[in-house]
């Protein structure tokens, strides 16, 4: 174990709520919720506001509206959380290379393979301590500076104590464990605390009598091996008794890259069923083609309607990155399987990763085929504009708005959706760099002024020239 | 019945027909082998419901007869016997092999159970053996293996005139071949998508003939069917159903660039390099003025490149294949020198071979390979 408490573990507050509360001056010190907010929806994230009710991640939305209506509950914008994270994963990566992300909000940095490493290589237990402290402080006044959004940030000498350390400094706190201390801060703690004990283990543990990491510290190597098996048994182990030499590891490699959709409705209609499969595999490529990878084996999931979750696969020949041909594998899957009674899930993924792709004949002409004849479609009509004047009925399209969405209106400029609903929507008038909470307006759904907007940085871009 | 035949010819026999033979026959007679003896010839006959074999051979017939016995058993007891002639005949029930001084009796399978070979369609015209055996596995070697597509595992045989098309694919390459053949009728067309693996067998056995009549019936009795004959063997199978994608306009006809290189070094070099390309990942081929240059392996895996010499025409190219489909692809053009065609690295490269660097490529081979990307 390293003498210098040079890992650091850090987590956004309340990532999602906080990067709404940013986005909507009127919602700052407010109780924020995003999540699903549909009959089936959880939620995902809770303001600090929001959790003084009792609401946490994870919790039915419709218990979440009990316990606090008046929050402002708002379905997820991912492009933004995304474009945030990504700047504070540039901060980390600022620091070290070794930047383990665990997930948009979360990471693992390891200090000592960074421009500090040999700084904190020479110095002494206190002095390093002392220079991880104030790097960390660093870090955490860069991302407000940039973002506008706290993190916590735990410092310790393994992965283990890192994150422990970050959940005691939470929320937009920095705690420091010293290396030597492990043992005295984990004692007190109930077994929950150390990673790999869920709920199973816990009632293992129990009915032994071992509640506490003290506890399990005592109860030595030989009894956790025969409560828990000997993989388990011995890793439990050496997590109470503080050791953990986990390195950082940079951008795990993937095994699989896969999407779902939990739909609102159960689906009984097997052309729905293959429109959504179409759609999935689609975003599947997507997301396997931003890594840079193809995949061999195809993976559909079906949840049913009496939550019985099926997985069929196919391997195919070469390893493809085509969503003609993922789709065309994920429909096959799809008429392997039982629907009848109705599909409340459906996922497309891609297994076997590799870093090229077999390309396939028929798909690629299919490509060119298709792509010709939006061609000609265009060009027929380009003459329609230019010759007879034949005007095509334009199909009556509902517009959806969903809460939190950003929207733009063409004379009140920038905004965002409040609510919809009887035909109508509810836009507030406020940008990231409002200084006060903007006006609220009503129109209707179809309002030719109104429309949908990307999201706007939380910091306004530098002024150019 | 009762007629004796050459050990050799009787083993020889025998296995041919029993190849077609069910390994788990859905009702027992279809593992029977069919005997039909009559006027100096023995005919030897199995059905799966899929192919059909009939073989036919002269024999000492000394009484007339048709009987069904084990394929299996007799094809063991046929292998095994001593070098000297093999007496069959009926008592009773029961059928006995008599070989020098070994005996063996067999039961008999009911004859009247056993369902009727489907009729062969008429014969529509020839080819030599040794043509239709090659183009046969020139062209089934592209087919697909696995069942997903089923019409993949076919091999497409088109009759125009005095011509047959012969076309394969799985997805990935896409073999063609043409031949010259005798028709019965000059202005014949028919099209029939024969299962890969059947052809090749067939192919391979009746071959080794002068010449291999193929009967397709266009319309009437026999459809669905497809026959050939040749070599005293007679074999029929069931076509495959299905749309065979249309493939004249999937084959470049203008190129960025055409090399040609000495097969046999580029197969050697080939098969060096990909030793590193586990699992069939990717071989890359860069093409300059004179040199090809192989590599594969990447990353932290174990690499490996060659060169061979190489004439190129028109623009430097770097191109991956799966070294399977290349491999095969090399071993099918069966000529001296394999000159492939590129238009991009994406887009499928034609190989063609030719009898010397400077010579006309032979058209009537052609094999399409589409390219691996690389990403990142």
């Amino acid at each position: 174990m390293r003498s210098v408490p040079s890992i650091i573990h850090l987590d956004m507050d309340a990532f999602f709520a906080a990067v709404e509360q940013a986005s909507k001056p009127s919602l700052r010190g407010k109780p924020v919720v995003v999540g699903g907010l549909g009959g089936r929806g959880v939620v995902a994230t809770a303001s600090y506001e929001a959790r003084k009710f009792g609401l946490h991640s994870a919790m039915p939305m419709a218990q979440a509206r009990r316990l606090c209506p008046n929050a402002a509950f708002l379905t997820g914008r991912f492009e933004a959380y995304r474009a945030n994270s990504e700047i504070v994963m540039g901060l980390l990566r600022e620091r070290s290379p070794l930047v383990e992300p665990l997930s948009l909000d979360e990471a693992f940095v390891d200090l000592e393979a960074g421009p500090y490493g040999p700084a904190l290589a020479a110095a002494t237990p206190a002095e390093g301590a002392q220079l991880v402290l104030a790097l960390a402080e660093d870090l955490r006044a860069d991302i407000v500076e940039r973002t506008g959004l706290t993190a916590s940030v735990g410092a310790a000498a393994s992965k283990l104590m890192a994150k422990i350390a970050s959940e005691q400094a939470k929320p937009d706190g920095l705690v420091l464990i010293e290396p030597g201390s492990e043992q005295s801060v984990l004692a007190p703690m109930p077994v929950r605390a150390l990673p790999g004990i869920g709920p199973a283990t816990e009632q293992a543990l129990r009915r032994a009598g071992l509640t506490t990491v003290a506890d399990l510290a005592e109860a030595g190597f030989e009894d956790l091996v025969g409560l828990l098996g000997k993989a388990h048994g011995a890793g439990v182990f050496q997590m109470a008794l503080g050791w953990d030499e986990r390195p950082v590891v940079p951008d795990r490699d993937a095994k699989s890259v896969s999407v779902e959709d939990t739909f609102e409705v159960d689906l009984a209609d097997r052309d729905r069923i293959l429109r959504e499969i179409d759609q999935l595999s689609a975003r599947c490529v997507r997301r396997l083609r931003a890594a840079g990878r193809s995949g061999r084996t195809v993976v559909l999931k079906v949840r049913r309607f009496d939550f019985s979750t099926l997985t069929r696969s196919e391997t195919l020949r070469g390893p493809t990155d085509d969503p003609e041909v993922i789709g065309a594998t994920a429909r096959r899957l799809a008429m392997q399987v039982d629907i009848t009674g109705g599909v409340r899930l459906l996922g497309v993924g891609v297994t076997q990763l590799a870093d090229y792709t077999q390309e396939d004949l028929f798909a690629q002409l299919e490509r060119e085929e298709r792509g010709e004849r939006e061609k000609e479609k265009e060009g027929e009509g380009d003459e329609a504009e230019v010759g007879e004047v034949e005007e095509v009925p334009a199909e009556p399209v509902v517009r959806r708005w969903w809460p939190g969405q950003d929207v733009t209106h063409r004379e009140y400029g920038p905004g965002w959706v409040q609510g919809s609903g009887v035909g109508r929507v509810t836009v507030r008038f406020e940008t990231p760099y409002s200084e006060r909470p903007g006006r609220v307006r009503t129109f209707s759904v179809d309002d030719d002024g109104l429309e949908a907007s990307g999201a706007l940085p939380l910091r306004p871009p530098a002024v150019e020239g | 019945m009762k007629f004796r035949v050459e050990r050799d010819v009787l083993a020889e026999a025998v296995a041919w027909a029993a190849r077609s033979l069910p390994a788990r026959p859905p009702v027992p007679v279809l593992a029977g082998l069919l005997l039909t003896a009559q006027e100096g010839t023995l005919a030897l006959s199995g059905f799966d419901y899929e192919v059909s074999a009939r073989v036919e051979l002269e024999a000492d017939v000394e009484e007339a007869g048709t009987v069904l016995v084990s394929g299996r058993l007799l094809n063991d007891i046929s292998r095994n016997l001593p070098n000297r002639p093999v007496e069959i005949s009926t008592d009773g029930m029961r059928v006995s092999v008599v070989c020098g001084s070994s005996r063996f009796t067999l039961p008999t399978l009911p004859v009247d159970e056993y369902p009727s070979l489907p009729q062969m369609p008429t014969a529509t015209g020839t080819v030599p053996g040794d043509v239709f055996a090659s183009a046969v596995s020139q062209a089934a070697v592209a087919a697909g293996r696995d069942d997903t597509l089923p019409v993949l595992t076919g091999v497409r045989v088109e009759i125009n005139g005095s011509g047959i098309t012969l076309a394969a694919t799985d997805r990935y390459r896409f073999a063609v071949r043409e031949l010259l053949w005798k028709p019965e009728q000059d202005d014949i067309n028919a099209v029939a998508l024969v299962p890969a693996k059947t052809l090749q067998d067939i192919a391979k056995s009746l071959g080794s003939g002068d010449h291999v009549s193929i009967a397709l019936s266009t319309g009437g009795a026999g459809e669905g069917l497809i026959g050939f004959e040749g070599a005293g063997r007679r074999t029929t199978t069931r076509l495959l159903e299905g749309e065979f994608p249309k493939f004249r306009s999937i084959f470049p006809t203008e190129f960025s660039a055409v090399a040609a290189v000495q097969t046999q070094p580029f197969l050697e070099a080939l098969k060096r390099v990909s030793l590193v390309a586990e699992r069939n990942t990717p071989v890359r081929l860069n093409f300059e003025q004179g040199v090809l240059t192989l590599e594969a392996g990447s990353g932290d895996d174990a690499q490996a490149s060659e060169r061979v010499e190489a004439d190129l025409e028109g623009d430097d190219i770097s191109i991956a294949f799966n070294p399977g489909y290349l491999e095969e692809g090399l071993k099918a053009i069966d000529a001296a020198y394999a000159q492939l065609s590129f238009t991009t690295p994406t887009k499928p490269a034609l190989l063609t071979g030719k009898a010397a660097v400077d010579a006309e490529p032979d058209e009537a081979y052609q094999y399409l390979i589409m390219p691996v990307r690389l990403s990142g």
